[in-house]
């Protein structure tokens, strides 16, 4: 053994493309391509705000205050600029004036520059359970006088936070999309598989099926079937049935990689000399050609996420998919449906919206990258 | 070519049957049948229903059958007599209800199937001759964003600038003084000033990608010798640009329409809703919520179907244009 290490470590001797496996070739790859990184680097965060959202979040999703309902978006800084001109550390949100106008009914918010709401980081506040286990009262920020409510991103019209209901709404939202993904993985894998190692008659059979599914205008579809949802279903079984319909419609373009895939596969040596060698075809199925596809399973997985989020959304959004009190970017949008509650409060519109579009981009460029640094040895 | 053709219809009687099964397990699929839900409604407005009529009723819709008879019920009326069914919500036959919504669904998924060229070929073109420029990459981009927005938040976007920055109320199909007056001049352009929102809304999120099949189709052209030839003979750089090798990348670039069509029709059933238009989707949205479901059956079969039949146009054009695809 110590012979054959020497001997390579001879004839190899830099660090460079030669000695490199096929991993590590795929991560030099994968670096090269900033947007795809960045990307990675946005995903990571969503996940983290998602499993860390009762900490993030400087109030509970679900907590009305009916003396600021549509409170306006507030200005956050980090200093104080004094007289002199000399400036000072105090985060800060910008305060305001509210008043109430009895014949309209509703509150109008003017700014008041006088008036600042001192933040602080770590905050003692409203008591939570993380994830429904630990109680802990500490929250990343929030206002350091007590009594006072801040609104970052603005309030809703029962005065909840949309800041901190965007931060729970993320975990809903990414969720579906991880285990709608895990869902049309096991379909694609398992179908396209089938069609391509056989071949024949299952694979015309199960291409006419992926040919149907896939010419049917998606939306439509879904729509048809959430609406089959009973009403008297609790959020637990509607959060599963919305993912399993997302993930339905989503696995054929899995399955027709995974075809072609194990189409190409089929043919090659290492494939045909475990044949010889007496190999089940499971054995060959799962050890010996699944392992070598596993790159461009990861690429394509991870381009089939934003389909999926943006199928919650807009499901939830048209009031048939996931519906209150779960809290998820499309749930956030529906909040926006017409004209009179964006142009009052465009917020609720805005932020929600941003949400969906950062999550979708980053997937986009982060399965770009995966599927340029899954075949490292092309051009 | 009438062999192709030939061919191609009868691939599609498969396809055809497997979309009328799936639109009829949606029929199905809500709990109880339409016969619980109209018992009830009948009920609810005080009179009663006696045992006996319930029978005969649902004797005459063949609900004590099989599914597979309960199908065939359905889609050889379909088939045969174009008739799709009852709207209880309505109180008419579907069929009066659907095709005054699909044509006007179709028009717009046209228009933008259209405008979507338009803007996707000349950039297509430009990205692909300008590679690695400063306008590429601005443009995929743009591309991207496009990609990444919803259609219907990209179209309530739309309607919160318009109102807040123009003034403008976009939704709906007519100003209020056209809604019913007669057929003139005057109507049509105001259809088509209304009309241009959903037409854009629905075409900026499809550009994207179509973009990117131009500018790889022909990038994989303009390395080829034949370029190089026509070049050193002295043709002019757009001369030749425009002359051959664009020729050649349209050819794939015709069959996009069939995978596009079934994101076009997505996008116009979204933001008929959100914009609230006399199309489709929010009849069908209605009639799913009120679970009149031989209505919304309807709806998505005829979606589906005409969806396969721009897919059939698409490849029979593409072996006109191309001999090859003929001959396989």
């Amino acid at each position: 053994m110590e012979q054959v290490t020497l001997t390579e470590a001879t004839l190899l001797p830099a660090a460079g493309m030669a000695d490199a496996g096929q991993w590590k070739l795929m991560v030099w790859r994968f670096r090269r391509h900033r947007l795809a990184v960045v990307s990675l680097g946005i995903v990571v965060l969503l996940y983290l705000v998602a499993i860390f959202a009762e900490f993030l979040a400087p109030y509970g999703p679900d907590l009305t205050r009916p003396q600021y309902t549509y409170a306006p978006p507030q200005g956050i800084s980090f200093v104080d600029h004094a007289a002199d001109g000399a400036l000072s550390w105090n985060p800060h949100a910008a305060g305001y004036d509210i008043t109430v106008d009895q014949e309209a009914m509703r509150r109008t918010f003017t700014p008041n520059p006088d008036k600042i709401m001192p933040l602080g980081f770590f905050v003692r506040g409203e008591p939570y359970k993380l994830w429904g286990l630990f109680s802990a009262d500490l929250h990343l920020i929030g206002p350091t006088k007590s009594g006072e409510v801040v609104y970052l991103l603005g309030s809703d019209r029962l005065g909840r936070d949309v800041l901190s209901r965007l931060i729970y709404g993320t975990r809903i939202s990414m969720s579906i999309g991880l285990v709608g993904v895990v869902i049309s993985l096991a379909l694609g894998l398992f179908l396209g598989g089938i069609s391509g190692f056989y071949g024949g008659i299952i694979d015309s059979l199960i291409q006419r099926l992926i040919e149907v599914v896939s010419a049917m205008p998606t939306i439509p579809l879904w729509m048809g079937l959430a609406a089959a949802i009973p009403l008297t279903w609790g959020p637990i079984e509607v959060y599963f049935t919305v993912t399993a319909i997302v993930s339905l419609l989503g696995w054929t373009s899995l399955a027709r990689e995974v075809r072609g895939r194990f189409f190409s596969l089929r043919g090659e040596d290492f494939v045909t000399a475990a044949r010889f060698d007496g190999v089940g075809e499971m054995r060959i199925i799962f050890r010996h050609m699944l392992p070598s596809m596993t790159s461009h399973v990861l690429a394509m997985v991870t381009l089939a996420v934003p389909a999926m989020i943006i199928a919650e959304t807009s499901l939830s959004f048209l009031g048939i998919g996931l519906k209150p009190p779960v809290v998820s970017w499309g749930v956030l949008l529906q909040d926006a449906q017409n004209l009179r509650a964006i142009s009052s409060a465009p917020w609720l519109l805005l932020w929600p919206a941003l949400a969906v579009m950062v999550a979708v981009l980053s997937f986009n460029f982060l399965g770009d990258g995966l599927r340029d640094a899954a075949d490292p040895y092309g051009d | 070519m009438g062999i192709y053709i030939a061919k191609r219809l009868l691939y599609m009687i498969p396809t055809l049957f497997g979309m009328s099964l799936i639109s009829f397990v949606i029929i199905q699929l809500p709990p109880g049948d339409f016969l619980t839900s109209l018992v009830s409604a009948i009920a609810d407005s005080g009179q009663g229903l006696d045992r006996a009529s319930i029978d005969r009723l649902t004797a005459l819709y063949g609900l004590d059958q099989p599914f597979y008879v309960q199908y065939w019920n359905w889609i050889s009326g379909i088939v045969f007599r174009g008739d799709f069914g009852w709207s209880f919500d309505w109180g008419q036959p579907v069929s009066r209800l659907l095709w005054d919504r699909m044509g006007i669904t179709l028009l717009v998924s046209g228009l933008s199937l259209i405008l979507i060229w338009l803007i996707a070929i000349p950039i297509g073109i430009y990205s692909a001759v300008r590679r690695y420029s400063a306008g590429d990459y601005i443009f995929t981009f743009i591309g991207f964003i496009g990609l990444a927005i919803p259609t219907f938040i990209l179209a309530l976007g739309l309607m919160y600038v318009s109102f807040t920055y123009f003034g403008l109320n976009v939704g709906g199909l007519f100003s209020p003084e056209y809604e019913g007056a007669r057929w003139s001049i005057a109507k049509f352009w105001d259809l088509l000033a209304h009309l241009w929102i959903p037409v854009v809304v629905v075409a900026i999120s499809s550009t994207a990608a179509l973009i990117r099949v131009m500018r790889a189709n022909l990038a994989d052209e303009l390395g080829k010798p034949y370029v190089t030839t026509a070049r050193a003979k002295g043709l002019s750089e757009f001369t030749l640009i425009m002359r051959y090798p664009v020729r050649i990348a349209l050819n794939p670039f015709v069959s996009t329409i069939g995978w596009v069509l079934p994101a076009l029709i997505s996008g116009v059933t979204i933001t008929a809703i959100v914009l609230n238009l006399p199309m489709a989707g929010p009849l069908l949205l209605r009639a799913l919520v009120s679970q009149d479901m031989y209505l919304a059956g309807a709806f998505i079969l005829i979606m589906s179907v005409l969806t396969l039949i721009g897919m059939l146009i698409s490849d029979i054009l593409l072996a006109l244009l191309d001999p090859r695809i003929r001959y396989q």
